[in-house]
């Protein structure tokens, strides 16, 4: 594997993606990201915030750009290498995206694949031990223990969203990504998840880029505050000295990407102030 | 005042639109496709009248059920129902890693997952009865050339249901799995195979029905269970013991349907 020289968990340059001749949602993208940092994106619906998040990990390939990953060429690996590179990255997203007709303990279990294949990382029945174990520890990080054996489908959805949170600590991962965690979830138990998330990601190290149509999330669980518009980074700030409400006129009036046409025919949709 | 709407000057449009030129043909067509259909099959009004006192006469001999072999005949209905079991067993395990090959998303190869249709379409397409022709010469007479025949038929039918259980399950977990590196059949056995399972179960329990209804006929090409018995009932014009065959062939088959859909309620 290509280690790249710089120290940064994400490098992201000169990325170009578009889905058609109308759908530009990345042309030119720049952004690093430092180890440890935890980075919130903003950005009107459209604007490729969620697909820059799978950009990242080469879900989505990009039609242009390079994408570094903890030092790993992620743009130019296939196969088993491009496996090996997004088993240090989590991921959880917008819909928990748990199988749900399985436990909680299964669905965390199932992080375990992210280093090991075969029969006894399919089902928590099958499962050696010390996975058990440390499945069971995953779920207990989150608050839901006495939940082990409940079925997914019977869970509700800030309960869900935490099994997910699991399975990605499960993984062990490096850096996490988070596509929009609290947006199907009422207000609070979207608070709690993204506070969760913020605080593992802390004590564990991990870096931690996610996207929240919250303002006051964007600014509350982040160090650094990163807006989209036009296919580049249109916006980038620390948390610390960012405003909820003033974010929210970002929306308004997105500064216009140098030499970008597209910018300005976006369907810009203002959100309200932050909740 | 009246709650009715005034009248409008409007009218209503015609209730049935006027076909035009190509559609007339298209129902003309249809029409001389079905009377072309019936010249070829020989059937009068005539042949059916005369046909009655025969028809008569056999069911007045079927008349009462003879219970003389009622043993022999209770002994090979199980001997059938055992081959449906089986086959049905060898079928839906083969079926599964066909049809994961035939599913999209989940096939290795674009032309491996074509093969692997055209293989399921191919079992499904010619019927059990010729299978089991195929299987009595391949093994020989009796209930194993059922088994097989029974088996190719379950893949041709579960490996296509199998599939399209599986190409309907939600993307949402497998991308999950995906994204963390995990292996396809990681993301097959933890995501897709737990999500299509209501689909699987019942799609097998039908799987058993139609298999019971076609070990009963396997027999008359030799292939075992009780379809042997009938044959020879009828050829011997023992219309009494072929009623009794009939019968308690209708009571299982009319059985594992029944027991089928309770336990497909229960499932699904």
């Amino acid at each position: 594997m290509i280690v790249a020289p710089d120290a940064s968990a994400i490098r992201v340059t000169k990325l170009v993606k578009s889905f058609g001749p109308d759908r530009r949602i990345a042309d030119g993208l720049d952004l690093a990201v430092a180890r440890g940092e935890a980075v919130s994106i903003i950005g009107a619906n459209g604007a490729g915030k969620s697909t820059l998040l799978r950009l990242l990990v080469g879900l989505v390939p990009p039609d242009d750009g390079e994408v570094h990953l903890l030092g790993a060429p992620v743009t130019r690996l296939k196969g088993r290498a491009l496996a090996a590179s997004r088993a240090r990255v989590g991921f959880v997203f917008q819909k928990h995206n748990l199988v749900s007709r399985l436990s909680a303990l299964s669905n965390v279990l199932h992080g375990v694949q992210a280093r090991r294949a075969g029969p006894r990382t399919w089902h928590q029945a099958l499962a050696r031990r010390e996975d058990r174990e440390e499945a069971m520890a995953c779920l207990d990080a989150v608050g839901l223990a006495d939940l082990a054996r409940q079925r997914v489908d019977s869970l509700s959805g800030g309960q869900s969203q935490r099994v997910a949170v699991a399975r990605m600590l499960m993984q062990r991962p490096e850096l996490v990504l988070a596509d929009e965690p609290d947006a199907s979830l009422d207000p609070r138990a979207g608070a709690e998840v993204m506070g969760l998330l913020a605080r593992l990601s802390r004590e564990k190290g991990l870096t931690l880029v996610f996207v929240s149509h919250h303002m006051a999330h964007a600014v509350a669980f982040a160090d650094r505050v990163v807006g989209l518009a036009g296919g580049r980074v249109a916006l980038d700030e620390r948390a610390a000295t960012s405003d909820p409400d003033r974010l929210a006129a970002f929306f308004d009036e997105p500064p216009p990407a140098p030499g970008d046409a597209v910018s300005a025919s976006l369907p810009l949709q203002r959100i309200g102030a932050a909740s | 005042m009246s709650l009715a709407t005034s009248p409008t000057t409007r009218r209503p449009p015609e209730r049935f639109e006027r076909p035009g030129a190509l559609r007339f043909l298209l129902y003309a067509g249809l029409v001389a496709f079905v009377v072309w259909g019936f010249s070829g099959s020989g059937l009068s009004a005539e042949k059916l009248v005369r046909g009655l006192p025969s028809l008569g006469s056999m069911l007045e001999r079927m008349f009462r059920p003879s219970l003389d072999r009622i043993d022999r005949i209770l002994e090979s209905l199980l001997v059938t129902f055992q081959m449906a079991i089986a086959g049905c067993a060898l079928g839906l395990v083969l079926s599964l890693p066909l049809a994961i090959l035939a599913t999209d998303g989940l096939s290795p190869h674009p032309v491996v997952r074509g093969l692997a249709r055209g293989l399921i379409a191919f079992f499904r397409t010619v019927p059990d009865l010729v299978w089991a022709l195929v299987f009595v010469i391949a093994v020989g007479l009796g209930p194993a050339a059922g088994v097989l025949a029974i088996m190719v038929d379950t893949i041709g039918f579960a490996g296509r249901f199998f599939a399209e259980a599986m190409e309907e399950t939600d993307k949402g977990p497998r991308e999950a799995l995906s994204a963390m590196g995990a292996r396809r059949m990681g993301v097959i056995f933890s995501a897709v195979v737990p999500d299509a399972m209501p689909s699987f179960v019942a799609t097998s329990l039908f799987c058993l029905e139609k298999a019971t209804r076609s070990s009963v006929v396997l027999g008359l090409v030799g292939a075992g269970g009780i379809g042997v018995e009938l044959k020879v009932a009828f050829d011997l014009f023992d219309y009494d013991t072929a009623a009794t065959i009939i019968l308690v062939v209708f009571a299982l088959v009319v059985l594992v349907e029944q027991a089928g859909a309770v336990l497909r309620r229960r499932i699904i």
